[in-house]
């Protein structure tokens, strides 16, 4: 018999409305509200154990009490799949949901699942860290919303073969998963299938979908430049010629920061680039080509710039999902700001 | 990348040969460089003329961490 545990909110929970938002985390045995839904669509293998109610306000101003209070219940209860919401449009619930599955995923490392409305913030929030099933707008979606979540979970528990986020229903995580296709068709075929159908105005699903764009806010101006400390970046894969951090040549999830403190240029036979994604020659013969810390320094001693960051970072863009991108380029933000860092030359190749 | 960095509030300008792709994505400053493989510097050029290549490009780079734009901007190199 596998456990589960499912995460619900006040109102859900049955504790009260708005008025009782301010609800602190308790736990309790056996179901409560949709717990109940829950349990029948999962049938007899999956006992939900408990459920766990907080109220939305709660949780929205003391997450990491309340994180910490729900993962304090939950250390010592048999855990094989977690699940929270569904939250509908509600988006101090959807974020709710996110916060604690996050939590749960990290701390326990057992499945979480949830459902969202594709209106609710905590989709985007929390996509890339749990599964959040496409969602009803209101509670009239209950019963449709938590039989995709029982469903998915059911399987995930006996091991079945899972499709994509689309096949199955859930926000796309920005993992990209290799399958062997059935009948096999190189992607040669495949490429000129769908330029042949675009050519001919039909529809073509693209197997490299772009993301929606979202802009964020050009950050303030350097005032003067002849202060201004620049780092460089880069995603064209120049490392130590022995490759110290041993980042991927493609698919990267790692990056490096390199001394460049004492060097003038980055000489070849000490620096070489990893990157798989192209013809590496002309960096490794002239490593400046895609870190160009020789016109750098001469900015630097012509007075232009204040001075050249101690470090440069690099890692690899190759087949490297948006979502890995992120969060190496916030980790590489921490050491930025850390260093007083004023401006970034971010070189893409 | 370049969007969490922008977003942490730090000037960043992204040098580029697909600036198509660069603005899809959601770089607010763009510099184009010569190619993929050689951002700044074609190996079949003499060393001088690859160090101007880059001096220039970069340079035009570093202006553009000063410059206040409203919009995303692709800066014109003229070498």
């Amino acid at each position: 018999m596998k456990k589960a545990i499912l995460y619900i909110n006040q109102f859900f929970g049955q504790i009260g409305g708005e008025e009782e938002a301010d609800f602190a985390p308790e736990i309790k045995e056996g179901l409560v509200g949709p717990a109940m839904e829950l349990q029948k669509q999962l049938g007899e293998d999956i006992e939900i154990t408990h459920t766990v109610i907080c109220g939305d306000n709660y949780m929205g101003s003391n997450t990491e009490e309340a994180v910490n209070t729900i993962i304090g219940f939950l250390e010592d209860k048999e855990i094989d799949i977690f699940f929270a919401g569904p939250a509908f449009r509600a988006g101090r619930y959807g974020s709710a949901c996110g916060h604690i599955g996050k939590a749960v995923k990290e701390k326990f490392d057992v499945p979480v699942i949830s459902s969202m409305n594709e209106e609710n913030p905590g989709v985007e929030m929390f996509r890339e860290h749990i599964y959040i099933f496409k969602g009803g707008a209101s509670a009239a979606a209950m019963r449709k919303d938590i039989k995709k979540m029982a469903e998915f979970g059911r399987r995930i528990l006996k091991g079945d073969t899972l499709g994509s986020a689309d096949e199955e229903g859930y926000y796309g995580r920005g993992i990209r998963r290799q399958v062997w296709l059935e009948p096999p068709i190189t992607a040669a075929d495949r490429v000129i299938d769908m330029l042949l159908k675009k050519i001919h105005g039909e529809p073509f699903q693209t197997e490299l979908p772009i993301p929606d764009q979202d802009m964020v806010p050009i950050a303030e101006p350097i005032k003067d430049l002849s202060k201004a400390k620049i780092a460089i970046v880069t995603s064209g894969g120049i490392v130590p010629v022995d490759n110290p951090d041993r980042i991927q040549s493609a698919s990267a999830t790692r990056w490096g920061k390199y001394d460049i403190s004492d060097t003038d240029r980055l000489e070849p036979k000490v620096f070489k680039t990893i990157h798989a994604g192209f013809d590496p020659a002309a960096a490794n013969n002239d490593p400046n080509v895609i870190v160009p810390l020789d016109v750098m320094r001469e900015f630097e001693r012509e007075g232009k710039i204040g001075k050249v960051h101690d470090y440069f970072y690099s890692t690899v863009g190759t087949g490297t999902t948006e979502g890995e991108a992120a969060r190496m380029a916030r980790e590489i933000v921490v050491d930025l700001q850390d260093a007083n860092v004023d401006g970034v030359i971010l070189i893409s190749t | 990348m370049v969007k969490e960095i922008e977003k942490a509030g730090i000037p960043i300008v992204q040098m580029a040969n697909l600036i198509p792709v660069a603005k899809t994505v959601g770089s607010n400053k763009m510099v184009p460089t010569i190619s993929i493989p050689y951002p700044l510097g074609d190996p079949d050029t003499p060393k001088e003329e690859q160090w101007k290549v880059r001096y220039h490009r970069v340079g035009v780079a570093l202006d553009a961490l000063t410059m206040d734009v409203k919009e995303q901007t692709v800066f014109n190199v003229s070498v």
